[in-house]
Protein backbone atom coordinates (compact mmCIF):
# COMPACT_ATOMS: atom_id res chain seq x y z
CA UNK A 1 0.00 0.00 0.00
CA UNK A 2 1.24 3.42 -0.90
CA UNK A 3 1.30 5.81 2.08
CA UNK A 4 0.54 8.89 -0.06
CA UNK A 5 -2.51 7.20 -1.50
CA UNK A 6 -3.76 6.30 1.98
CA UNK A 7 -3.30 9.85 3.28
CA UNK A 8 -4.93 11.48 0.25
CA UNK A 9 -7.79 9.00 0.22
CA UNK A 10 -8.41 9.47 3.94
CA UNK A 11 -8.44 13.26 3.61
CA UNK A 12 -10.83 13.08 0.65
CA UNK A 13 -13.26 10.60 2.21
CA UNK A 14 -13.20 12.05 5.72
CA UNK A 15 -13.73 15.63 4.57
CA UNK A 16 -16.51 14.50 2.24
CA UNK A 17 -18.24 12.50 4.99
CA UNK A 18 -17.86 15.35 7.49
CA UNK A 19 -19.32 17.73 4.93
CA UNK A 20 -22.40 15.53 4.71
CA UNK A 21 -22.87 15.32 8.46
CA UNK A 22 -22.35 18.99 9.35
CA UNK A 23 -25.40 21.14 9.99
CA UNK A 24 -23.65 24.39 9.08
CA UNK A 25 -24.08 24.43 5.34
CA UNK A 26 -21.30 26.90 4.50
CA UNK A 27 -18.79 24.81 6.40
CA UNK A 28 -20.11 21.77 4.54
CA UNK A 29 -19.40 23.44 1.21
CA UNK A 30 -15.89 24.45 2.27
CA UNK A 31 -15.17 20.90 3.45
CA UNK A 32 -16.52 19.62 0.15
CA UNK A 33 -13.97 21.88 -1.55
CA UNK A 34 -11.26 20.22 0.53
CA UNK A 35 -12.57 16.87 -0.67
CA UNK A 36 -12.45 18.05 -4.31
CA UNK A 37 -8.89 19.23 -3.86
CA UNK A 38 -8.15 15.82 -2.38
CA UNK A 39 -9.42 14.23 -5.58
CA UNK A 40 -7.24 16.62 -7.57
CA UNK A 41 -4.27 15.56 -5.47
CA UNK A 42 -5.13 11.91 -6.15
CA UNK A 43 -5.06 12.65 -9.88
CA UNK A 44 -1.72 14.35 -9.44
CA UNK A 45 -0.42 11.38 -7.49
CA UNK A 46 -1.54 9.09 -10.30
CA UNK A 47 0.39 11.19 -12.83
CA UNK A 48 -2.68 12.69 -14.49
CA UNK A 49 -1.46 16.28 -14.35
CA UNK A 50 -4.04 17.69 -16.72
CA UNK A 51 -6.98 16.03 -15.00
CA UNK A 52 -5.72 17.24 -11.62
CA UNK A 53 -5.48 20.88 -12.65
CA UNK A 54 -8.77 20.70 -14.51
CA UNK A 55 -10.38 19.25 -11.38
CA UNK A 56 -8.91 22.03 -9.21
CA UNK A 57 -9.93 24.72 -11.70
CA UNK A 58 -13.45 23.49 -12.36
CA UNK A 59 -14.41 22.23 -8.90
CA UNK A 60 -12.24 24.35 -6.62
CA UNK A 61 -12.58 27.49 -8.68
CA UNK A 62 -15.97 27.41 -10.37
CA UNK A 63 -18.35 24.81 -8.94
CA UNK A 64 -17.58 25.84 -5.36
CA UNK A 65 -18.44 29.44 -6.25
CA UNK A 66 -21.74 28.42 -7.79
CA UNK A 67 -22.65 26.24 -4.80
CA UNK A 68 -21.78 28.98 -2.30
CA UNK A 69 -23.69 31.53 -4.34
CA UNK A 70 -26.74 29.28 -4.40
CA UNK A 71 -26.49 28.72 -0.65
CA UNK A 72 -26.26 32.41 0.12
CA UNK A 73 -29.05 33.36 -2.26
CA UNK A 74 -31.48 30.81 -0.81
CA UNK A 75 -30.91 31.56 2.90
CA UNK A 76 -33.48 33.81 4.48
CA UNK A 77 -31.13 34.89 7.23
CA UNK A 78 -27.77 35.19 5.54
CA UNK A 79 -25.71 34.94 8.68
CA UNK A 80 -27.45 31.81 9.90
CA UNK A 81 -26.38 28.95 7.68
CA UNK A 82 -27.53 25.99 9.75
CA UNK A 83 -30.00 23.49 8.35
CA UNK A 84 -32.32 21.32 10.46
CA UNK A 85 -31.76 17.55 10.32
CA UNK A 86 -33.80 16.00 7.49
CA UNK A 87 -37.08 14.19 8.22
CA UNK A 88 -36.88 10.34 8.17
CA UNK A 89 -38.76 10.04 4.89
CA UNK A 90 -36.30 12.26 3.08
CA UNK A 91 -33.38 10.48 4.69
CA UNK A 92 -34.72 7.15 3.42
CA UNK A 93 -35.22 8.55 -0.09
CA UNK A 94 -31.71 9.95 -0.09
CA UNK A 95 -30.32 6.62 1.08
CA UNK A 96 -32.15 4.72 -1.67
CA UNK A 97 -31.17 7.16 -4.42
CA UNK A 98 -27.58 7.45 -3.22
CA UNK A 99 -27.33 3.69 -2.75
CA UNK A 100 -28.62 3.11 -6.28
CA UNK A 101 -26.07 5.49 -7.79
CA UNK A 102 -23.28 4.02 -5.68
CA UNK A 103 -24.38 0.51 -6.71
CA UNK A 104 -24.36 1.38 -10.41
CA UNK A 105 -20.94 2.98 -10.16
CA UNK A 106 -19.53 0.10 -8.11
CA UNK A 107 -20.97 -2.47 -10.53
CA UNK A 108 -19.50 -0.59 -13.49
CA UNK A 109 -16.09 -0.36 -11.84
CA UNK A 110 -16.10 -4.05 -10.93
CA UNK A 111 -17.32 -5.25 -14.32
CA UNK A 112 -14.98 -3.08 -16.38
CA UNK A 113 -11.80 -4.95 -17.25
CA UNK A 114 -8.90 -2.64 -16.38
CA UNK A 115 -5.53 -3.17 -17.92
CA UNK A 116 -3.16 -3.41 -14.99
CA UNK A 117 -0.71 -0.56 -15.24
CA UNK A 118 2.97 -1.27 -14.93
CA UNK A 119 4.95 0.36 -12.14
CA UNK A 120 5.72 3.31 -14.39
CA UNK A 121 2.79 5.71 -14.64
CA UNK A 122 2.11 6.47 -18.29
CA UNK A 123 2.87 10.10 -19.04
CA UNK A 124 0.50 11.63 -21.54
CA UNK A 125 1.42 15.04 -22.90
CA UNK A 126 -1.42 17.55 -23.00
CA UNK A 127 -1.10 17.81 -26.76
CA UNK A 128 -1.79 14.10 -27.25
CA UNK A 129 -4.60 14.26 -24.73
CA UNK A 130 -6.18 17.02 -26.78
CA UNK A 131 -5.91 15.10 -30.04
CA UNK A 132 -7.36 12.02 -28.37
CA UNK A 133 -10.29 13.97 -26.92
CA UNK A 134 -11.00 15.75 -30.19
CA UNK A 135 -10.48 12.66 -32.35
CA UNK A 136 -11.34 9.10 -31.25
CA UNK A 137 -13.08 10.15 -28.01
CA UNK A 138 -15.11 12.98 -29.54
CA UNK A 139 -18.40 11.05 -29.32
CA UNK A 140 -17.95 10.37 -25.60
CA UNK A 141 -17.07 14.01 -25.01
CA UNK A 142 -20.19 15.17 -26.85
CA UNK A 143 -22.41 12.69 -24.99
CA UNK A 144 -21.05 13.91 -21.67
CA UNK A 145 -21.62 17.50 -22.74
CA UNK A 146 -25.21 16.82 -23.82
CA UNK A 147 -25.88 14.95 -20.56
CA UNK A 148 -24.58 17.85 -18.49
CA UNK A 149 -26.62 20.35 -20.50
CA UNK A 150 -29.73 18.24 -19.95
CA UNK A 151 -28.99 18.13 -16.22
CA UNK A 152 -28.54 21.90 -16.19
CA UNK A 153 -31.85 22.43 -18.00
CA UNK A 154 -33.53 20.05 -15.56
CA UNK A 155 -32.14 22.02 -12.64
CA UNK A 156 -33.44 25.26 -14.15
CA UNK A 157 -36.89 23.69 -14.66
CA UNK A 158 -36.98 22.43 -11.07
CA UNK A 159 -35.81 25.75 -9.70
CA UNK A 160 -38.20 27.83 -11.79
CA UNK A 161 -41.18 25.49 -11.37
CA UNK A 162 -42.75 26.90 -8.20
CA UNK A 163 -44.37 30.14 -9.23
CA UNK A 164 -46.86 30.43 -6.35
CA UNK A 165 -44.13 30.69 -3.73
CA UNK A 166 -44.34 33.29 -0.99
CA UNK A 167 -42.38 36.54 -1.28
CA UNK A 168 -43.55 37.05 -4.86
CA UNK A 169 -41.79 36.48 -8.15
CA UNK A 170 -38.31 37.94 -8.43
CA UNK B 1 14.97 25.03 -14.81
CA UNK B 2 15.74 24.37 -18.43
CA UNK B 3 19.22 24.15 -19.78
CA UNK B 4 19.03 24.40 -23.56
CA UNK B 5 21.79 26.20 -25.43
CA UNK B 6 20.57 29.54 -26.75
CA UNK B 7 22.74 31.68 -28.95
CA UNK B 8 22.81 34.53 -26.47
CA UNK B 9 24.30 33.14 -23.30
CA UNK B 10 26.35 35.73 -21.44
CA UNK B 11 27.50 35.31 -17.86
CA UNK B 12 24.82 37.81 -16.84
CA UNK B 13 22.21 35.49 -18.28
CA UNK B 14 23.57 32.59 -16.28
CA UNK B 15 24.24 34.60 -13.12
CA UNK B 16 21.18 33.41 -11.16
CA UNK B 17 21.96 29.79 -11.97
CA UNK B 18 25.60 30.21 -10.98
CA UNK B 19 24.52 31.73 -7.68
CA UNK B 20 22.08 28.90 -7.11
CA UNK B 21 24.68 26.24 -7.83
CA UNK B 22 27.10 27.93 -5.45
CA UNK B 23 24.48 27.50 -2.75
CA UNK B 24 23.17 24.07 -3.62
CA UNK B 25 25.87 22.47 -5.76
CA UNK B 26 27.98 21.07 -2.95
CA UNK B 27 25.26 18.82 -1.65
CA UNK B 28 25.07 15.13 -2.63
CA UNK B 29 22.68 14.18 -5.44
CA UNK B 30 19.38 13.34 -3.70
CA UNK B 31 19.56 16.53 -1.65
CA UNK B 32 20.64 18.80 -4.47
CA UNK B 33 17.27 18.73 -6.15
CA UNK B 34 15.54 19.62 -2.89
CA UNK B 35 18.02 22.39 -2.16
CA UNK B 36 17.62 23.83 -5.64
CA UNK B 37 13.85 23.87 -5.27
CA UNK B 38 14.13 25.49 -1.85
CA UNK B 39 16.46 28.14 -3.25
CA UNK B 40 13.98 28.84 -6.04
CA UNK B 41 11.14 29.15 -3.52
CA UNK B 42 13.17 31.39 -1.23
CA UNK B 43 14.17 33.64 -4.13
CA UNK B 44 10.56 33.89 -5.31
CA UNK B 45 9.35 34.75 -1.81
CA UNK B 46 12.10 37.29 -1.26
CA UNK B 47 11.78 38.93 -4.67
CA UNK B 48 8.01 39.21 -4.64
CA UNK B 49 7.94 40.12 -0.94
CA UNK B 50 10.26 43.03 -1.66
CA UNK B 51 8.35 43.90 -4.80
CA UNK B 52 5.17 43.93 -2.71
CA UNK B 53 6.72 46.36 -0.23
CA UNK B 54 8.01 48.65 -2.95
CA UNK B 55 4.78 48.41 -4.94
CA UNK B 56 2.69 49.65 -2.03
CA UNK B 57 5.05 52.60 -1.80
CA UNK B 58 5.02 53.15 -5.57
CA UNK B 59 1.24 52.96 -5.59
CA UNK B 60 0.89 55.55 -2.85
CA UNK B 61 3.49 57.79 -4.45
CA UNK B 62 2.01 57.55 -7.94
CA UNK B 63 -1.54 58.01 -6.67
CA UNK B 64 -0.30 61.00 -4.72
CA UNK B 65 1.35 62.54 -7.75
CA UNK B 66 -1.75 61.98 -9.88
CA UNK B 67 -3.91 63.57 -7.19
CA UNK B 68 -1.48 66.47 -6.83
CA UNK B 69 -0.10 65.66 -3.38
CA UNK B 70 3.34 64.37 -2.37
CA UNK B 71 2.37 60.95 -0.95
CA UNK B 72 4.30 59.38 1.95
CA UNK B 73 7.59 61.26 2.35
CA UNK B 74 8.55 61.11 6.02
CA UNK B 75 10.10 57.70 6.75
CA UNK B 76 13.53 57.28 5.25
CA UNK B 77 14.81 59.16 2.22
CA UNK B 78 11.76 60.59 0.48
CA UNK B 79 9.55 57.95 2.08
CA UNK B 80 11.41 54.89 0.80
CA UNK B 81 11.22 53.12 4.18
CA UNK B 82 7.46 53.69 4.55
CA UNK B 83 6.47 50.08 3.69
CA UNK B 84 8.77 48.73 6.39
CA UNK B 85 7.35 51.15 8.96
CA UNK B 86 3.90 49.99 7.89
CA UNK B 87 4.97 46.37 8.27
CA UNK B 88 6.15 46.97 11.83
CA UNK B 89 2.93 48.81 12.59
CA UNK B 90 0.84 45.93 11.23
CA UNK B 91 2.84 43.34 13.15
CA UNK B 92 2.48 45.11 16.46
CA UNK B 93 -1.24 45.81 16.15
CA UNK B 94 -3.74 43.84 18.16
CA UNK B 95 -5.34 40.95 16.33
CA UNK B 96 -9.07 41.29 16.95
CA UNK B 97 -11.46 38.43 16.26
CA UNK B 98 -15.17 39.26 16.70
CA UNK B 99 -16.86 37.19 19.41
CA UNK B 100 -19.48 35.72 17.09
CA UNK B 101 -17.06 35.08 14.24
CA UNK B 102 -16.34 31.65 12.84
CA UNK B 103 -12.89 31.55 14.40
CA UNK B 104 -11.45 28.78 12.25
CA UNK B 105 -12.50 30.29 8.92
CA UNK B 106 -11.58 33.75 10.15
CA UNK B 107 -8.05 32.51 10.67
CA UNK B 108 -7.88 30.32 7.57
CA UNK B 109 -9.04 32.93 5.07
CA UNK B 110 -5.92 35.17 4.94
CA UNK B 111 -3.61 32.16 5.12
CA UNK B 112 -5.39 30.41 2.26
CA UNK B 113 -5.46 33.60 0.21
CA UNK B 114 -1.73 34.27 0.47
CA UNK B 115 -0.71 30.65 -0.10
CA UNK B 116 -3.00 30.27 -3.11
CA UNK B 117 -1.75 33.48 -4.70
CA UNK B 118 1.84 32.38 -4.11
CA UNK B 119 1.19 29.05 -5.83
CA UNK B 120 0.47 30.70 -9.14
CA UNK B 121 3.85 32.44 -9.17
CA UNK B 122 5.60 29.09 -9.60
CA UNK B 123 4.95 28.43 -13.30
CA UNK B 124 5.80 31.81 -14.79
CA UNK B 125 9.02 31.80 -16.85
CA UNK B 126 10.95 34.74 -15.42
CA UNK B 127 13.87 34.38 -17.77
CA UNK B 128 15.45 32.15 -20.37
CA UNK B 129 16.72 29.88 -17.62
CA UNK B 130 14.64 31.08 -14.70
CA UNK B 131 11.65 28.81 -14.54
CA UNK B 132 10.85 27.51 -11.07
CA UNK B 133 8.45 24.84 -12.27
CA UNK B 134 8.13 23.69 -15.90
CA UNK B 135 4.76 21.96 -16.14
CA UNK B 136 3.30 20.48 -19.29
CA UNK B 137 -0.06 22.05 -18.43
CA UNK B 138 1.36 25.08 -16.65
CA UNK B 139 -1.22 27.54 -17.95
CA UNK B 140 -3.99 25.36 -16.58
CA UNK B 141 -2.14 25.07 -13.26
CA UNK B 142 -1.86 28.84 -13.09
CA UNK B 143 -5.57 29.40 -13.48
CA UNK B 144 -6.46 26.51 -11.17
CA UNK B 145 -4.32 28.06 -8.46
CA UNK B 146 -5.56 31.59 -8.91
CA UNK B 147 -9.25 30.71 -9.34
CA UNK B 148 -9.48 29.30 -5.85
CA UNK B 149 -8.37 32.55 -4.26
CA UNK B 150 -11.84 34.05 -4.43
CA UNK B 151 -12.93 31.19 -2.20
CA UNK B 152 -10.70 32.66 0.48
CA UNK B 153 -12.29 36.09 -0.01
CA UNK B 154 -15.65 34.44 0.51
CA UNK B 155 -14.37 32.71 3.67
CA UNK B 156 -13.15 36.05 4.99
CA UNK B 157 -16.45 37.73 4.26
CA UNK B 158 -18.55 34.99 5.72
CA UNK B 159 -16.48 34.26 8.82
CA UNK B 160 -16.76 37.78 10.19
CA UNK B 161 -20.54 37.52 10.75
CA UNK B 162 -20.96 41.04 9.54
CA UNK B 163 -23.46 42.30 6.99
CA UNK B 164 -20.93 44.37 5.10
CA UNK B 165 -18.48 41.51 4.96
CA UNK B 166 -21.13 39.13 3.71
CA UNK B 167 -22.22 41.57 1.01
CA UNK B 168 -18.58 41.74 -0.02
CA UNK B 169 -18.42 37.95 -0.13
CA UNK B 170 -21.48 37.82 -2.39
CA UNK B 171 -20.05 40.48 -4.65
CA UNK B 172 -16.73 38.68 -4.79
CA UNK B 173 -18.43 35.45 -5.83
CA UNK B 174 -20.54 37.14 -8.49
CA UNK B 175 -17.52 38.94 -9.82
CA UNK B 176 -15.38 35.85 -9.98
CA UNK B 177 -18.01 33.75 -11.73
CA UNK B 178 -18.47 36.51 -14.28
CA UNK B 179 -14.85 37.33 -15.03
CA UNK B 180 -13.38 33.85 -14.89
CA UNK B 181 -14.99 33.15 -18.24
CA UNK B 182 -13.53 36.05 -20.29
CA UNK B 183 -10.17 35.55 -18.57
CA UNK B 184 -9.98 31.92 -19.66
CA UNK B 185 -11.52 32.58 -23.07
CA UNK B 186 -8.92 35.25 -23.80
CA UNK B 187 -6.15 32.74 -23.11
CA UNK B 188 -7.57 30.02 -25.34
CA UNK B 189 -6.43 31.71 -28.64
CA UNK B 190 -2.85 31.84 -27.33
CA UNK B 191 -2.98 28.14 -26.53
CA UNK B 192 -4.54 27.46 -29.94
CA UNK B 193 -1.87 29.36 -31.86
CA UNK B 194 1.11 28.23 -29.79
CA UNK B 195 -0.26 24.69 -29.64
CA UNK B 196 0.86 24.12 -26.07
CA UNK B 197 -0.12 24.72 -22.46
CA UNK B 198 3.51 24.95 -21.32
CA UNK B 199 4.39 28.58 -20.48
CA UNK B 200 8.02 28.26 -21.60
CA UNK B 201 6.94 26.99 -25.03
CA UNK B 202 4.42 29.82 -25.35
CA UNK B 203 7.32 32.23 -24.81
CA UNK B 204 9.41 30.35 -27.37
CA UNK B 205 6.54 30.61 -29.85
CA UNK B 206 6.85 34.41 -29.68
CA UNK B 207 10.58 34.50 -30.41
CA UNK B 208 12.06 36.12 -33.49
CA UNK B 209 11.84 39.53 -35.11
CA UNK B 210 10.79 40.88 -38.48
CA UNK B 211 13.72 42.93 -39.84
CA UNK B 212 15.17 42.95 -36.34
CA UNK B 213 12.80 45.49 -34.83
CA UNK B 214 9.30 44.02 -34.93
CA UNK B 215 9.01 41.27 -32.32
CA UNK B 216 6.66 38.35 -32.96
CA UNK B 217 4.76 38.93 -29.75
CA UNK B 218 1.17 37.86 -29.65
CA UNK B 219 0.01 41.33 -28.65
CA UNK B 220 1.14 42.63 -32.05
CA UNK B 221 -1.41 40.52 -33.92
CA UNK B 222 -5.11 41.45 -34.17
CA UNK B 223 -6.34 38.51 -32.08
CA UNK B 224 -3.50 38.94 -29.63
CA UNK B 225 -4.26 42.60 -29.08
CA UNK B 226 -7.93 41.88 -28.45
CA UNK B 227 -7.02 38.95 -26.20
CA UNK B 228 -4.54 41.07 -24.26
CA UNK B 229 -7.11 43.81 -23.70
CA UNK B 230 -9.76 41.31 -22.53
CA UNK B 231 -7.21 39.53 -20.35
CA UNK B 232 -6.12 42.74 -18.65
CA UNK B 233 -9.69 43.88 -17.96
CA UNK B 234 -10.57 40.47 -16.55
CA UNK B 235 -7.32 40.40 -14.58
CA UNK B 236 -8.21 43.73 -13.00
CA UNK B 237 -11.53 42.23 -11.96
CA UNK B 238 -9.97 38.97 -10.74
CA UNK B 239 -7.51 40.75 -8.49
CA UNK B 240 -10.27 42.99 -7.09
CA UNK B 241 -8.44 46.08 -8.25
CA UNK B 242 -10.06 49.40 -8.99
CA UNK B 243 -12.32 49.98 -10.93
CA UNK B 244 -13.57 46.49 -10.03
CA UNK B 245 -12.92 46.75 -6.29
CA UNK B 246 -16.59 46.29 -5.43
CA UNK B 247 -15.93 43.56 -2.86
CA UNK B 248 -13.92 45.93 -0.71
CA UNK B 249 -15.44 49.27 -1.74
CA UNK B 250 -14.25 51.44 1.16
CA UNK B 251 -16.84 54.12 0.64
CA UNK B 252 -19.92 51.90 0.57
CA UNK B 253 -19.01 48.62 2.27
CA UNK B 254 -16.43 49.94 4.77
CA UNK B 255 -13.80 47.76 3.07
CA UNK B 256 -16.09 44.71 2.78
CA UNK B 257 -14.46 41.46 3.69
CA UNK B 258 -11.64 43.33 5.42
CA UNK B 259 -14.00 44.96 7.92
CA UNK B 260 -13.42 42.45 10.70
CA UNK B 261 -9.70 42.05 10.16
CA UNK B 262 -6.94 43.92 11.89
CA UNK B 263 -3.22 43.74 12.36
CA UNK B 264 -1.17 41.36 10.32
CA UNK B 265 -4.11 39.41 8.94
CA UNK B 266 -5.24 42.66 7.34
CA UNK B 267 -1.77 43.09 5.86
CA UNK B 268 -1.89 39.53 4.52
CA UNK B 269 -4.92 40.42 2.42
CA UNK B 270 -3.01 43.26 0.84
CA UNK B 271 -0.02 41.04 0.30
CA UNK B 272 -2.23 38.51 -1.46
CA UNK B 273 -3.78 41.21 -3.63
CA UNK B 274 -0.37 42.40 -4.80
CA UNK B 275 0.88 38.85 -5.33
CA UNK B 276 -2.19 38.09 -7.43
CA UNK B 277 -1.63 41.29 -9.39
CA UNK B 278 2.00 40.34 -10.00
CA UNK B 279 1.06 36.79 -10.99
CA UNK B 280 -1.64 37.89 -13.43
CA UNK B 281 0.64 40.56 -14.92
CA UNK B 282 3.41 38.00 -15.20
CA UNK B 283 1.06 35.64 -17.00
CA UNK B 284 -0.04 38.48 -19.31
CA UNK B 285 3.62 39.16 -20.11
CA UNK B 286 4.18 35.47 -20.78
CA UNK B 287 1.11 34.96 -22.93
CA UNK B 288 0.98 38.18 -24.92
CA UNK B 289 4.07 40.33 -24.43
CA UNK B 290 6.68 37.78 -25.43
CA UNK B 291 7.70 36.78 -21.91
CA UNK B 292 11.40 37.36 -21.38
CA UNK B 293 12.12 38.12 -25.06
CA UNK B 294 13.84 41.38 -25.91
CA UNK B 295 11.80 43.87 -27.98
CA UNK B 296 14.61 44.34 -30.54
CA UNK B 297 17.11 41.82 -31.79
CA UNK B 298 19.91 44.27 -31.04
CA UNK B 299 18.95 44.44 -27.37
CA UNK B 300 19.43 40.76 -26.64
CA UNK B 301 22.58 41.43 -24.66
CA UNK B 302 20.37 42.62 -21.80
CA UNK B 303 19.60 39.54 -19.68
CA UNK B 304 16.19 38.02 -20.28
CA UNK B 305 15.02 38.33 -16.68
CA UNK B 306 15.60 42.09 -16.88
CA UNK B 307 13.22 42.29 -19.85
CA UNK B 308 10.66 40.30 -17.93
CA UNK B 309 11.01 42.61 -14.94
CA UNK B 310 10.64 45.72 -17.12
CA UNK B 311 7.49 44.42 -18.78
CA UNK B 312 6.06 43.32 -15.44
CA UNK B 313 6.70 46.71 -13.87
CA UNK B 314 5.14 48.53 -16.82
CA UNK B 315 1.98 46.44 -16.47
CA UNK B 316 1.89 46.97 -12.69
CA UNK B 317 2.26 50.73 -13.15
CA UNK B 318 -0.62 50.49 -15.62
CA UNK B 319 -2.72 48.86 -12.87
CA UNK B 320 -1.88 51.77 -10.54
CA UNK B 321 -2.59 54.35 -13.20
CA UNK B 322 -6.00 52.79 -13.89
CA UNK B 323 -6.77 52.86 -10.17
CA UNK B 324 -6.10 56.58 -10.10
CA UNK B 325 -8.13 57.26 -13.23
CA UNK B 326 -11.34 55.23 -13.30
CA UNK B 327 -14.23 55.41 -10.84
CA UNK B 328 -15.65 52.22 -9.38
CA UNK B 329 -18.32 50.39 -11.39
CA UNK B 330 -21.78 49.61 -10.10
CA UNK B 331 -22.53 45.92 -9.65
CA UNK B 332 -24.97 45.84 -12.58
CA UNK B 333 -22.45 47.60 -14.81
CA UNK B 334 -19.84 45.07 -13.73
CA UNK B 335 -22.09 42.16 -14.67
CA UNK B 336 -23.12 43.72 -17.97
CA UNK B 337 -19.53 44.43 -18.93
CA UNK B 338 -18.59 40.81 -18.35
CA UNK B 339 -21.52 38.95 -19.84
CA UNK B 340 -22.67 41.23 -22.64
CA UNK B 341 -19.35 42.68 -23.73
CA UNK B 342 -16.25 40.73 -22.75
CA UNK B 343 -17.61 37.20 -23.20
CA UNK B 344 -18.99 37.79 -26.74
CA UNK B 345 -15.80 39.60 -27.74
CA UNK B 346 -13.68 36.78 -26.35
CA UNK B 347 -15.74 34.21 -28.26
CA UNK B 348 -15.39 36.20 -31.49
CA UNK B 349 -11.68 36.46 -30.75
CA UNK B 350 -11.53 32.66 -30.89
CA UNK B 351 -12.80 32.90 -34.47
CA UNK B 352 -10.25 35.60 -35.25
CA UNK B 353 -7.46 33.41 -33.92
CA UNK B 354 -8.74 30.45 -35.92
CA UNK B 355 -8.79 32.59 -39.07
CA UNK B 356 -5.28 33.84 -38.29
CA UNK B 357 -4.05 30.29 -37.83
CA UNK B 358 -5.67 29.02 -41.04
CA UNK B 359 -4.48 31.97 -43.13
CA UNK B 360 -0.88 31.66 -41.96
CA UNK B 361 0.16 30.26 -45.32
CA UNK B 362 -1.20 33.09 -47.43
CA UNK B 363 1.18 34.63 -49.95
CA UNK B 364 3.00 37.89 -49.26
CA UNK B 365 0.62 39.84 -51.48
CA UNK B 366 -2.41 38.59 -49.57
CA UNK B 367 -1.00 39.66 -46.21
CA UNK B 368 -2.70 43.09 -46.19
CA UNK B 369 -6.01 41.31 -46.83
CA UNK B 370 -5.28 38.90 -43.98
CA UNK B 371 -4.49 41.75 -41.60
CA UNK B 372 -7.48 43.74 -42.77
CA UNK B 373 -9.90 40.85 -42.30
CA UNK B 374 -8.50 39.98 -38.87
CA UNK B 375 -8.57 43.61 -37.75
CA UNK B 376 -12.14 43.91 -38.98
CA UNK B 377 -13.05 40.76 -37.03
CA UNK B 378 -11.72 42.47 -33.91
CA UNK B 379 -12.86 46.03 -34.43
CA UNK B 380 -16.34 45.66 -35.96
CA UNK B 381 -17.84 43.53 -33.13
CA UNK B 382 -16.18 45.81 -30.58
CA UNK B 383 -17.82 48.90 -32.07
CA UNK B 384 -21.17 47.20 -32.72
CA UNK B 385 -21.54 45.59 -29.27
CA UNK B 386 -20.26 48.74 -27.59
CA UNK B 387 -22.76 50.90 -29.48
CA UNK B 388 -25.54 48.45 -28.67
CA UNK B 389 -24.74 48.47 -24.97
CA UNK B 390 -24.51 52.22 -24.69
CA UNK B 391 -27.64 52.85 -26.81
CA UNK B 392 -30.16 54.96 -24.94
CA UNK B 393 -27.53 56.17 -22.51
CA UNK B 394 -27.31 59.72 -23.73
CA UNK B 395 -24.95 62.32 -22.42
CA UNK B 396 -25.40 62.71 -18.69
CA UNK B 397 -27.49 65.62 -17.52
CA UNK B 398 -26.83 67.10 -14.10
CA UNK B 399 -30.24 67.97 -12.73
CA UNK B 400 -29.19 69.17 -9.31
CA UNK B 401 -25.69 70.41 -9.82
CA UNK B 402 -24.97 73.82 -11.25
CA UNK B 403 -24.13 73.74 -14.95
Amino acid sequence: MNITLVILGTVTVVSGATALSLRNIVRSVLLLVVSWFGIAALFLWAGAEFAAFAQALVYGGAVSMVVLFAVLLTRRNHLDATVPPPPPGRLLGALIAGGAVAGIIAATVIRTPFELANDEAPSLPVRRLGTLLMGPQLAALLVAGVLLTAALLGAVVIAAGRKDDKEGAP
Amino acid sequence: MRADAPEIDSWLERLPLIARDLLAGRLPEPWRWLAQSLVAIAVLLAAFGLLFALLTLAERKVLGRIQNRPGPNRVGWGGILQPFADGIKMLTKEDIVPRSADRLLHFLAPVALVSLSLLSLAVIPYGRRLLPLDLDSGVLYFFAASASSELAVFMAGWAGRNKYSLLAAMRALAQLISYELPLLLSVVPVVMIAGTLRPSEIVEAQSGWTIGILPHWHVLTPWGFAGFAIFMVAALAESNRSPFDLPEAESELIAGHLTEYSGFKYALFFMAEYFAMCALSGMAVTLFLGGWQAPFAALQFVPSYAWFAIKLLVLLLGFIWIRATLPRLRIDQLMRLAWKFLVPLALINLLTAAFWHLSAGWAMGAQPLRWGLALALVAVPFVLIGRGLSAGLGPRTYRYAAQ
